[in-house]
């Protein structure tokens, strides 16, 4: 019986998405429908946050006050994006410390990108115009996705993420026509972040463990090499345009598939730096642990004090009540 | 008298730039998302306040003189700023009484430049009293929870008040080139709201059960480029692109 009654809820369930029906909060949903949805958001507003980190790291050396301007003001738009998501997280019954235990145990994951060093102001442009241009390709189809909360905090990420991307762009685009060492650091950038990037949108599709249930829920539409080919036949112009060469003597258009060949991507490095063994990993968790407990008694101070004025002011309210019924 | 304004200037937005590039050194690492969002804010006002400063001062200078080569070509004896806000992130009591301490001084004393008979700096001042108003709010509001909070939080938020206490009379110290702008009607005679200063500063301290310092002995030095040694790194830090390459576009 109750089985049967299960089941139906899941035929429901499962119609309201295929009839692209939001699914709301308060909706009945299946477990592993929750439990995957905690994992993807939480995974994405990790990946904002820790991503805060490598470009974070060229705010103090910023070349202009313009640049340093626009700088700041991306990696804060990265902290909001965190904040919605992490809100959007919580709508599933989970707590933001829940979530923070879990990136800084380990347990939780976010995009290996953020594991590689920027060394030089270039890579600021590298990542505008690379990572954030490999994120949208893969936030897109999320802005209508089944879960509400998490379609409409997407709605607004894919804005931004779109106008840092065109920002990470003309950052390359100064350099490449700037001195011959701008021009030479634009293509060391390039040269660093490309291959990172491509294996941004996921290992290959044979690979991938989750994509059949995530394409039933919409929360994803394509697979992982679609999207990298997608990304790659985007990006191969804007190379192009920018007079840059993409580290890849494979690459070259193919007239029959009507896309861009490209060699083989190093799936063991893949798979070392999402195991953890990345060139800054270690760095990169270091220091969101360290804020986080660095944070502790300022977090303590802020919940201790609203108590005390919360208290004061019941007391104030008791007071004058008794007031009111002694005359 | 051009020279006078352009020092002058300077020791306006000197502040705001070495105090913006405090708070972006935390972004990233805040204590938690939304404080880390509002310090960025913060330096993102302030850093917004310095452009239209240096592009002012930019102007009077001529020639080559941009907001750029003011920010990032200087020595640093030529910085102006007040020592208060080099002072390192040394934790976030330190962070943000460094902050409080400034912006109440930094609100009145924006209050006052907003009369200015120079139309552009009035202009500017106008525009950025709004932005301080809510650095002042922020500050205050983190002085109380800290000071009243945990027992910790108390002893850090006091050490951080002891600590910074000495640098707070510099402000109402004048320059010769603020003595000259404030008779000319452009500046701020700054010894005119030294006591609302004192009395803005000892009301929300004492709301925080924080206790006024009694120390007579002060520091002063910014306002004429004799800086602490913190200053140094700040700079080297900041100005490490355009002195590794001079003269390119960015």
């Amino acid at each position: 019986m109750q089985d049967d009654k299960i089941k139906k809820l899941e035929e429901r369930f499962e119609a309201r998405i295929a009839a692209d029906e939001k699914i709301e909060p308060r909706d009945w949903m299946p477990e592993k429908y929750r439990k995957t949805h905690i994992r993807q958001m939480s995974q994405h507003a990790h990946s904002e946050i820790v991503g805060m980190l490598p470009e974070g790291n060229w705010i103090s050396r910023a070349p202009s006050l313009r640049r340093k301007v626009a700088l700041l003001a991306k990696v804060q738009d990265e902290a909001g994006h965190g904040l919605y998501l992490y809100s959007a997280c919580e709508t599933l019954g989970i707590s933001r410390e829940e979530l923070f235990e879990q990136l800084h145990t380990g347990k939780a994951k976010y995009s290996s990108i953020f594991n590689y060093p920027t060394l030089t102001w270039a890579d600021m442009g590298a990542i505008g115009w690379l990572v954030d241009g490999a994120a949208i390709i893969n936030q897109v189809p999320l802005c209508s996705t089944s879960y509400g909360p998490y379609a409409r905090a997407m709605v607004r990420v894919c804005k931004e993420e779109s106008f840092h991307q065109r920002q990470g762009f003309e950052i390359m685009m100064t350099l490449a026509n700037g001195s011959p060492e701008q021009k030479e650091m634009a293509q060391d950038a390039l040269n660093r972040w490309w291959w990172p990037s491509l294996m941004m949108l996921g290992p290959t599709d044979a690979e991938s463990v989750h994509t059949a249930q995530s394409m039933k829920w919409k929360l994803k539409r394509k697979t992982n090499d679609e999207l990298r080919q997608q990304f790659i036949d985007q990006t191969v112009p804007q190379a192009d345009l920018l007079g840059l060469t993409i580290p890849d003597p494979e690459l070259k258009w193919n007239e029959e598939r009507g896309h861009y060949d490209f060699g083989p991507i190093d799936w063991d490095e893949f798979w070392q730096v999402v195991k953890g063994h990345g060139p800054c990993n270690k760095e990169r968790l270091g220091a969101r642990v360290k804020a986080w407990e660095e944070g502790q008694w300022v977090r303590d101070a802020a919940v201790a004090y609203a108590e005390k004025q919360s208290n004061e002011r019941s007391l104030k309210r008791e007071e004058t009540v008794i007031q009111s019924k002694a005359s | 008298m051009k020279d006078q304004l352009y020092q002058y200037i300077l020791g306006i937005a000197d502040n705001s730039l070495i105090l913006g590039q405090r708070l972006g050194q935390l972004c990233g690492h805040g204590p938690s998302l939304e404080v880390d969002i509002a310090c960025t804010n913060i330096s993102l006002d302030l850093f917004g306040q310095v452009r239209s400063y240096y592009q002012y001062a930019a102007k009077l200078a001529g020639g080559d003189a941009s907001e750029d080569s003011i920010a990032f070509l200087r020595k640093e004896r030529e910085y102006r700023n007040v020592l208060l806000v080099e002072q390192p992130n040394t934790d976030f009591a330190y962070i943000i009484t460094r902050g409080f301490l400034f912006d109440v001084y930094h609100e009145l004393f924006l209050e006052r430049l907003m009369h200015s008979k120079d139309e552009t700096l009035a202009a500017i001042a106008a525009k950025s009293i709004k932005e301080v108003r809510y650095h002042r709010s922020f500050s205050s509001e983190w002085m109380k929870r800290m000071g009243a909070g945990t027992e910790e939080s108390h002893r850090r938020v006091q050490d951080a008040v002891d600590s910074l206490w000495r640098y707070t009379k510099e402000f109402f110290q004048p320059t010769e080139a603020e003595k000259a702008m404030a008779e000319a009607g452009i500046g701020v005679d700054t010894s005119s709201f030294k006591a609302t200063y004192d009395q803005h500063i000892a009301e929300v301290l004492q709301e925080a059960t924080i206790v006024v310092p009694t120390s007579p002995y002060f520091q002063r030095g910014g306002k004429e480029g004799v800086h602490t040694e913190h200053l140094g790194y700040l700079l080297s830090d900041m100005q490490y692109m355009q002195r590794t390459y001079p003269n390119m576009n960015w």
